[in-house]
């Protein structure tokens, strides 16, 4: 069966939810063009969710970015509606583009509806046990043809797959959030991966517009092979500067060095926030059951019992997590001995600062990196200068380096990744970095 | 041609902000002011300039689009908030797509010549920041013939237009000078709008326009032959000024070196439903602009500034064409040469035209006229120039050339 007979057939489950939102955006603006091109076939998209309100939001969701896909591509619409006499106006053919793409849509909150469904997209909570249950109902009802393709993070598939009887029948095909925007798309085949849905999924991506880089079936992959390392890497970081600093001052430097020095587009701990305090302990207890390392982090206990998780809200803002944030910007950092949040400002801040000392000059910044054709230039001439500098900061930057780089090599040595060039791509493209952490620069 | 039956005259103009994507006050998403406020404020702009607004015979108001942007007919009876002295006098809009504001003004001066009116408040409104860009080329494609050249046109359907005649135009004089000129034309403009405190690109901080101008076109994002910098902007604005006798500016308190002169003025329509006879030529420019400049008894060449509609620089290129002060190609010669610069010896839309001011479609007639005014009696500010000849020529063109009224001025 090929990849259009089964596009007539979609589910996703999980669909209101972050990933699972932006995933069946993407399917549903393809399966909408798809529509236009091929009016004799019925594309249909299940979109399952146990949250009401949550589907609801999906489907407004949905409207608002098809609307303005269909404004993008307007070229393309004037094409597809060329013999539609009854619209001629860009307005008619945005607004004719946007019912097909909802006319796709399904939705409801019980897997039945992905009975009839030939692709099964996932992306349900992080958790074995939810992954679980909703595989092995799927098992139940789905027909014996349909493929599964799940936004797992972290948990081995070929585990997950037999424990559910789908063994052959499921992969990894892990978006990055957000899945509309992020490039990246990260192919992980277990073992017994039947080869024509391994080829489907690269031929998806490519239908997506999506990069592929295939990962290995090692818990946490390349992406979270990093993240969550790097993550644990900043904590033991504040751990050994807090004794000296001070906790809050400790955790202000190490996310200022990550995001300023190291020129990333956010901070580290605000990276943790952005995926949930929560959903990070989730993985590194994914990780810690499957590869016998130890991922605990005690100070990362502490922060989830007294409530602070992170996270973002069904409209897409920030929620509080080791930093708050006013308009997406971070304004203060928690601080677990008062239980409150210290705002970013006064002298604490400005003793902290000047005890990391200046940024390289002439002033770089990732924003303005993104853009810039002479980026590696002038990054290597950056990260020459952090080499001579003798500033505590240039010297949280050199360790920080060294640790992200050495984490990055041994997902190659450990086979996560088939070569230093994919880990510096899921780096680059779904953490949207400068540079991958195996490069040279220090 | 006739001369004028009687002498008229123009008087008290004044324009609001342009306001749109390039003004620093302009956030999309954030609420904007809508057709009230702009009529009110260039309202009572020239009301304030004059002893008694009840001696205001008459109102007229051009206007293009409002039904589709604001939701709005009926501009005629609107216009009267602009004082309670026009409450129960004759008040109406005309519409001629883009040339609305040239065909208020024509309107006006007519209701003057025959004697029924002393003063007119003349003034052009349109809100178009109601919509995106690419909904506002819907409502402006209503320029065009809609049912006849919509559908098969392109998304952005006037850029579309006018791209083609710029190919038209490369094809004539070379496509590596046509864009020179259309380059320079857009430095020009925004030099000039860097001046005016009311202009859209009054903000615009390009450090190199003219490399900005000689961007090569994009046909897959915009269109074949035009670039974004070749296009006026999407603007909300208004403009008005006072048409009136002889002894209409007289009882106003105003004296003859507070107004200028309608020397000659005529208003041409061609047929929609037809192409243009020459893409390389704006015909009925031509025709329009040969029948004011005979009525006033002068050649283009005689005049000392000029506003002509670039609502695209090969427009701005075009229009010098069919004011005769250029032969058949000649206009991206005469624009390279300097001529059309403030300093230059045909200083044109030194208030920053359309591409400069911007292009609130149904206030742009107006406005020219205010900017012409303002330069024939010493009142431009920032952006004045030194006239050097009596005269002054508005063109001000509707569609892809379809509707056009031009204005010849004396001081």
């Amino acid at each position: 069966m090929d990849l259009d007979s089964r596009l007539q057939q979609v589910a996703v489950v999980g669909a209101a939810g972050k990933m699972g939102s932006g995933i069946a955006l993407l399917l549903a603006l393809e399966l909408g063009y798809r529509a236009l091109e091929r009016p004799e076939a019925t594309f249909i998209l299940n979109l399952i969710d146990m949250n009401d309100a949550g589907l609801q939001g999906l489907v407004r969701y949905l409207r608002d970015q098809a609307a303005k896909d269909g404004e993008k591509q307007i070229n393309r619409l004037r094409e597809l509606f060329r013999n539609r006499a009854d619209l001629v106006d860009n307005e008619d053919m945005v607004r004719e583009f946007v019912f097909e793409v909802l006319l796709r849509v399904r939705t409801g909150k019980t897997l039945d509806l992905a009975r009839e469904s030939l692709l099964v997209f996932e992306a349900a909570f992080e958790t074995e046990d939810v992954k679980l249950s909703i595989y092995k109902d799927l098992a139940g009802r789905c027909r014996p043809e349909a493929w599964f393709l799940s936004n797992t993070s972290s948990i081995p598939l070929q585990a997950l797959s037999e424990a559910c009887g789908l063994q052959g029948r499921m992969i990894g095909y892990h978006f990055y959030n957000p899945p509309a925007v992020q490039k990246l798309v990260e192919v992980i085949a277990p073992r017994a991966c039947s080869p024509e849905l391994v080829q489907l999924a690269f031929e998806l991506a490519r239908l997506l517009r999506k990069r592929t880089v295939p990962a290995s079936d090692i818990a946490g992959f390349i992406g979270n092979g990093h993240f969550i390392r790097d993550g644990l890497y900043a904590i033991r970081e504040v751990e050994r500067l807090a004794p000296e600093h001070g906790l809050v001052p400790a955790l202000y430097m190490v996310d200022r060095v990550s995001r300023d020095f190291l020129l990333r587009p956010m901070g580290i701990f605000q990276l943790m926030d952005y995926v949930g305090i929560d959903v990070f302990q989730l993985i590194t207890r994914v990780m810690t059951k499957y590869l016998g390392e130890d991922l605990h982090s005690e100070l990362l206990e502490r922060y989830l019992a007294l409530g602070v998780k992170g996270g973002q809200t069904s409209g897409g803002a920030q929620k509080p997590g080791f930093l708050d944030y006013q308009k997406g910007r971070p304004s203060a950092i928690f601080d677990p001995d008062a239980q409150g949040y210290a705002p970013l400002e006064g002298p604490w801040v400005q003793a902290a600062a000047a005890r990391l000392g200046p940024t390289p000059e002439p002033a770089l910044s990732w924003k303005a990196l993104q853009m810039d054709p002479d980026a590696g230039t002038k990054l290597a001439a950056w990260f020459q200068a952090i080499k001579g500098m003798d500033t505590l900061g240039a010297a949280l930057a050199r360790r920080h380096y060294q640790a992200s780089r050495e984490t990055g090599l041994n997902l190659v040595r450990q086979g996560v990744a088939g070569s230093a060039e994919d880990v510096n791509e899921v780096l680059k493209l779904g953490f949207f970095h400068l540079y991958g952490p195996i490069t040279d620069y220090l | 041609m006739p001369a004028m039956p009687k002498p008229v005259f123009l008087a008290a103009g004044a324009y609001t902000v342009s306001l749109g994507p390039g003004r620093r006050e302009f956030n999309p998403r954030t609420p904007r002011p809508g057709l009230e406020h702009y009529i009110r404020s260039s309202g009572e702009a020239v009301l304030a300039q004059i002893s008694d607004p009840g001696l205001i015979d008459e109102g007229v108001i051009g206007n293009f689009m409002a039904a589709r942007f604001n939701r709005q007919g009926h501009l005629g009876s609107l216009m009267t908030i602009v004082h309670p002295a026009l409450e129960y006098k004759p008040a109406l809009r005309v519409e001629g797509a883009c040339a609305s504001g040239g065909l208020a003004l024509a309107t006006g001066i007519k209701s003057v010549l025959s004697g029924l009116a002393d003063v007119v408040l003349v003034m052009g409104v349109e809100v178009q920041n109601t919509v995106k860009s690419l909904y506002c080329a819907d409502y402006l494609a209503g320029a065009g013939y809609y049912a006849g050249e919509r559908k098969a046109g392109p998304a952005y359907f006037f850029p579309g237009e006018f791209s083609v005649r710029a190919g038209a135009y490369g094809a004539m004089i070379g496509p590596a000078l046509a864009r020179q000129a259309m380059a320079r034309w857009y430095k020009n403009a925004v030099e000039n709008a860097r001046l005016n405190p009311a202009a859209q690109e009054y903000h615009n901080t390009v450090p190199d326009l003219l490399a900005q101008g000689l961007t090569p076109p994009n046909p897959r994002t915009f269109t074949e032959h035009l670039n974004l910098s070749d296009c006026s902007k999407v603007s909300d604005g208004a403009a008005a000024i006072l048409v009136a006798s002889a002894e209409g500016y007289r009882r106003l308190g105003l004296a003859r070196e507070d107004v200028v002169e309608v020397a000659g003025f005529s208003q041409v329509a061609a047929n929609l439903t037809t192409p243009p006879p020459d893409l390389t030529e704006q015909t009925t420019s031509r025709v329009a602009a040969t029948r004011a400049l005979a009525m006033a008894g002068i050649q283009a060449e005689d005049a000392g500034i000029f506003e002509v509609h670039d609502c695209f620089t090969i427009s701005g290129l075009l229009s010098m064409e069919a004011l005769g002060l250029a032969k058949a190609g000649g206009g991206a010669e005469l624009v390279l040469s300097g001529a059309t610069e403030r300093a230059g010896r045909f200083p044109t839309n030194t208030g920053g035209g359309l591409v400069g001011y911007g292009h609130p479609t149904g206030a742009s007639g107006v406005r020219m006229a205010v900017d012409l005014w303002m330069q024939l009696t010493g009142r431009a500010g920032a952006f004045q120039v030194p006239v050097a000849r009596e005269h002054g020529i508005l063109a001000s063109m509707g569609g892809n050339d379809k509707t056009v009224v031009s204005l010849v001025l004396r001081r």
